[in-house]
């Protein structure tokens, strides 16, 4: 039976913008970040996919904002599941991590339901944390070599 | 006549049962982890990724260790492994001007809105070796850290140039790019085609063939315009919602370099534009990759005509890709018994003609 208390899908609204967000923010979180974070026992589900890894050929732009071109793939995977309610969640995230598929996955379908509130609060909102403290991280080590320059005044010129 | 070869199998698995044990060296020594091969020898990782064309640093780490460091062998391993995988699609094109650079310097312009970055770099290190290196137990190193004020987004430098007309507009193309890994190589090539090619290369191949350009091979007098290197998130569609969704991040060297003018009858000279875009932290390979691609791009410039190997299209693509080379090259240690025969009994014929021939005369 569910462990999570949610009662069914929320009513129909669109949920693309959001979607895509939350979407986003579980391919990029660390894959057992993600899963320190998620509600146990982890609510029934079923795969309609089981996760399978493939590849994506990742596109580059000519000049940087030309025409696109194949710059050389990247391992991805995917994975698509229903709750116990017929919820669907699906994930393709980098790498050949089935687990961190299946987890990105399940998040997906949690937060169409009842239980998006909890589930932003306990499992969204500390990936986006973590991913911001990283980027900063990295930010502020690229800012202390940024160079200063200055100019000599000659002594001639005086 | 053919000539049925068999045998060698139990020399063949011996052979790779001391290699094994040869890869593991000297068990006094502890076994070094993928996991420290990815963290500690990254631009080693970052090779195999590139010219393997196939970003998975831990696939990459594993191809090292297997290979014992040889990279082109651990490269032949993660192109193997590649064809072992289902091909999903192709991502959304990146938008490096959205990249969270690490490094970012320009030669052209100093003062570029962002700064210049310098990043973890070598440069204006005094390659002296570092012998504190051999001791174990050292004091963890420890960044400096700044605001990170201005540096979100990071514009490209080509844009100021650009919205001067100063230089050439990007470079166009068709919407959905060849692919070298679904249809044989054809030339004359697209410069998308070119540049899956040499983005593909290898390093030393296209490191010498740039060199050679600045020695006067093909001159393409490069300014380097700007060379960064960072994160670029990937986006794919997922075709069940209808919308596209970002999958992860990876990291990119891009360089793009100014160059002299083209310019014609119907165009006022124009600065014009070498591009390179590498998996990985590869600035070498990206400057590189520049410096080519400019030089392939002589005819559509309307330069004249100099026989300089890096301006040879077909030159250049039909070698620069090292799995293809140690390939051909390397099949050559194999048993060629038989061919070998023939040239035998061919030369044995030859020198019995010219030895009766001398008898006559």
């Amino acid at each position: 039976m569910s462990a999570m208390n949610h009662t069914g899908p929320s009513p129909a609204k669109d949920l693309t913008g959001a979607r895509r967000a939350w979407m986003g923010t579980l391919a990029r979180a660390r894959p057992e970040a993600l899963a320190a974070l998620l509600p146990l026992p982890l609510p029934d589900h079923h795969d309609l996919r089981a996760p399978e890894t493939g590849t994506m050929m990742v596109q580059g732009r000519i000049g940087g904002s030309g025409a696109p071109f194949s710059l050389g793939e990247v391992t991805v995977t995917r994975a698509t599941l229903h709750l116990a309610d017929g919820t669907t969640g699906h994930a393709l995230v980098q790498g050949r991590d089935r687990t961190h598929a299946r987890h990105a996955a399940l998040v997906d379908a949690l937060m169409q339901t009842d239980a998006a509130e909890r589930i932003r609060e306990t499992v969204l909102t500390p990936l986006t944390e973590a991913e911001a403290a990283r980027r900063e991280g990295r930010a502020a080590k690229a800012a202390a070599t940024r160079v200063e320059f200055f100019t000599l005044v000659r002594g001639d010129d005086k | 006549m053919y000539v049925a070869v068999k045998g060698g199998e139990r020399a063949i698995d011996n052979a790779h049962a001391w290699l094994a044990e040869e890869r593991r060296g000297d068990t006094e020594i502890a076994e070094l982890s993928v996991a420290q091969i990815r963290a500690q020898l990254k631009l080693s990782v970052d090779r195999v990724m590139a010219e393997g064309s196939l970003y998975d640093p831990d696939l990459a780490a594993l191809a090292i260790k297997q290979a014992r460091g040889d990279l082109i062998e651990a490269i032949f391993l993660i192109r193997a492994y590649r064809t072992t995988l289902p091909r999903f699609g192709a991502t959304l094109p990146v938008e490096t001007a959205k990249m969270a650079v690490i490094r970012r310097v320009s030669a052209t312009f100093r003062d570029v809105p962002g700064g210049q970055i310098l990043g973890p770099t070598f440069d204006y290190t005094h390659r002296l070796l570092d012998f504190a290196l051999a001791a174990e137990g050292l004091d963890l190193p420890e960044a400096t850290t700044a605001s990170p004020e201005g540096l979100d987004t990071v514009p490209h430098v080509m844009g100021f140039l650009n919205r001067e007309g100063l230089i050439e507009e990007a470079g166009t193309g068709a919407d959905t790019p060849p692919d070298l890994t679904r249809e044989a190589l054809e030339l004359p090539a697209t410069r998308a085609l070119r540049l899956q090619a040499l983005a593909r290369g290898d390093e030393g191949f296209l490191l010498s063939l740039a060199y050679s350009t600045q020695r006067g091979y093909g001159n393409t007098h490069a300014f380097v315009g700007e060379l960064r290197i960072g994160q670029v998130v990937i986006e794919a569609e997922i075709p069940e919602l209808g919308f596209s969704v970002e999958i992860g991040e990876i990291e990119l060297s891009e360089c793009e370099t100014v160059n002299q003018f083209g310019g014609s009858k119907t165009e006022p000279p124009q600065f014009t534009r070498g591009y390179g875009l590498v998996f990985g932290q590869s600035e070498r390979k990206s400057l590189s990759m520049s410096l080519v691609d400019r030089a392939l791009r002589w005819k559509e410039l309307g330069e004249s005509h100099n026989p300089a190997p890096a301006r040879d299209e077909e030159f250049v693509l039909s070698h620069c890709d090292n799995i293809q080379a140690t390939g051909f090259l390397e099949h050559i240690k194999l048993p060629h018994y038989v061919d070998f025969q023939s040239e035998l009994e061919l030369i044995r014929r030859l020198r019995s003609a010219a030895l009766s021939a001398q008898e006559k005369e």
